[in-house]
């Protein structure tokens, strides 16, 4: 938990000093061509850009902490309200790719390593290398080439505010969930697989064996409970892919989430809105690592006394 | 510590690595002949409209077809080609050596090693296309900048690996040995550890290339990375994302080439882990 704080901090330290190596300032961003020197230092002044950075990085800390997350450079609106909607739709789309991929990944890894050297377990473990080599936006090229543009079964881009019925829920989030899920479920059955595989492979699974346990309960009453830990772990690497992922995924499918503000945003050059929206990808994979590493200890007691 | 990397069972002796370490090498192997001859035999000058079409198909005037401008998708295809193998490779050798030599560093313990390793979990803990994002934004998309941000987001990796790998080994009997021989720190670095991490660390290597071609593609594909006028293969589907719609090969032609180079490339590792004592990934 403390690790995960100060790795945090350290991050909100990079992310604002990155800002700090930018050429010109905030200001000059915000008059562009009209700037006269006068304006310049008037506007300067006004947003406390003359300050030290170590005093302009705890105001801009402290108000991300304190929920104030300053203004849009571009827009002139408040971040908040930019980011709230498009947030909530960003969280929709990769709730609902957790909920297909995660149970899809988890039965697929451990069929392949219960089955293992199989032909099922072959055929797995090359989709798995074809899909881990092959960028997302790929996948997502050859789905709309199919499935909107030979089959007409599909729109080819998503908005989730014409949702009236489960069949147009399907049919919008049908596409982008599919490519995602892709993404995220090679390396988690790549890495479920293993894990099955080293705790199928420990002796106490052997004496369990000996014993004349049956293949199920042997799989499921004895070696998985041991993986959990690395599955989990597993879980929380592929669900943080799902985060970058997410951004080639709305751009393709003109789904109108936070990653695709981030896109407009890094074009336009709107700082503080790139580097609130950094610091909330950043927060959620480091509270998803937290999860992961809870789930590992409460799994294994070994660990708790470390 | 010891086991780190998990494991797979025995290798599948018998045809399949020895096909895939053949077929992995060609397609790597013709890329980085394609990267270093390719602009030399291009057909047409790459920014020049040669037909009076768009999209049109595969001809023998043109073998790859145009593109959304009429311009010759070989030629393209040629330089573009070398765009993505030496910006990833360029990428990949800093982070590699940044990640080794820092790795290496951190297994020899002390503050060193805390500290390596919080500043390369914290560059960690951004999502890499996240990571690129910001620096682009605050540094403009120059090739330098790209490469400069494709190598830090990559560096983490290699030195995780690296400093794993050197911890196996240091652990092992003759590192004590050559310890007690007295000595000196690179010496045993140089001469003890790194030939018995070679091998891993070259698998590594392909994976992170993999992953920097990969990013790369994405963040071009995004129109964040390679800039016009130049463009490396991810710019080259971006920009004839149009004729996705009828299929157009100008925009298939270089996402698939995209995914050939990295399958290649993952073909080839698997194969050498493969065949070294049935390690691997």
């Amino acid at each position: 938990m403390g690790g995960a704080l100060l790795t945090l901090f350290l991050v909100s330290l990079a992310v604002f000093s990155i800002s700090l190596l930018m050429g010109g300032d905030a200001a000059e961003a915000i008059l562009g061509q009209s700037a006269t020197p006068e304006a310049l230092a008037g506007l300067r002044a006004s947003m406390n850009l003359n300050a030290p950075p170590y005093l302009r990085y705890l105001e801009w800390a402290g108000g991300l902490l304190r929920g104030h997350l300053g203004t849009s450079l571009i827009t002139g609106l408040p971040i908040a309200e930019m980011i709230l909607p498009r947030l909530a739709s960003s969280l929709q789309l990769a709730g609902l790719t957790a909920l297909v991929s995660v149970p899809f990944a988890l039965t697929l890894g451990i069929i392949a390593a219960v089955k293992r050297g199989s032909f099922l377990d072959r055929a797995i473990s090359m989709a798995t290398i074809g899909i881990v080599s092959v960028p997302e936006f790929l996948i997502a090229t050859i789905a709309v080439l199919i499935f909107a543009v030979t089959l007409h079964w599909l729109p080819a881009l998503s908005s989730s505010r014409d949702i009236f019925s489960v069949t147009d829920l399907i049919r919008v989030f049908a596409m982008p969930v599919m490519t995602l899920s892709c993404v995220v479920v090679a390396q988690m059955i790549r890495m479920t697989r293993a894990a099955v595989c080293d705790a199928l492979d420990s002796s106490y699974v052997e004496a369990a064996r000996l014993k004349g346990v049956s293949p199920a309960r042997l799989v499921l009453g004895h070696a998985l409970p041991n993986a959990i830990g690395p599955i989990a772990n597993a879980i929380a690497l592929s669900l943080s892919i799902l985060l970058g992922g997410v951004i080639v995924i709305e751009v393709i499918f003109n789904y109108p989430g936070i990653a695709r503000l981030m896109v407009d945003a890094v074009s336009t050059r709107d700082l503080p809105l790139i580097q609130t929206v950094a610091m909330i990808f950043s927060a959620t994979y480091l509270m998803l690592v937290t999860v992961a590493d809870i789930v590992a200890i409460l799994a294994n007691p070994r660990l708790r006394h470390r | 510590m010891t086991t780190s990397i998990p494991i797979t069972p025995a290798p599948r002796k018998g045809v399949r690595p020895r096909f895939s370490l053949v077929l992995g090498a060609v397609i790597v192997g013709f890329w980085l002949v394609v990267a270093v001859l390719g602009p030399m035999v291009a057909p047409h000058s790459p920014g020049q409209v040669v037909d009076l079409d768009v999209f049109s198909p595969m001809s023998s005037a043109f073998p790859l077809g145009s593109d959304y401008l009429g311009r010759d998708v070989l030629s393209r295809m040629l330089v573009a080609a070398r765009y993505t193998v030496f910006i990833a490779l360029i990428a990949t050798l800093i982070a590699a050596a940044c990640g080794i030599f820092c790795g290496l560093v951190a297994a020899s313990g002390g503050w060193p090693d805390a500290v390596l390793s919080k500043v390369f979990d914290t560059v960690n803990a951004i999502p890499s296309l996240m990571f690129g994002l910001v620096v682009i934004a605050s540094l403009g998309a120059s090739t330098t900048v790209l490469i400069g941000t494709l190598a830090l987001v990559f560096t983490p990796g290699a030195f995780r690996t690296a400093r794993a790998l050197a911890l196996n080994v240091t652990a092992l009997d003759f590192v004590t040995v050559a310890r007690a021989r007295g000595e000196r720190l690179p010496y045993i670095v140089v001469r003890e550890i790194l030939p018995n991490v070679l091998g891993p660390l070259a698998a590594d290597f392909g994976l992170r290339f993999v992953f920097v071609t990969l990013l790369l593609s994405g963040l071009s594909f995004l129109g964040l990375g390679v800039q016009p006028p130049i463009a490396d293969l991810g710019a080259l589907v971006r920009e004839n994302i149009a004729g996705l719609g009828f299929g157009s090969s100008a925009v298939l032609v270089p996402a698939f080439a995209i995914a050939s180079l990295t399958i290649g490339m993952n073909l080839l590792i698997d194969a050498v882990s493969a065949r070294r004592a049935g390690g691997g990934r």
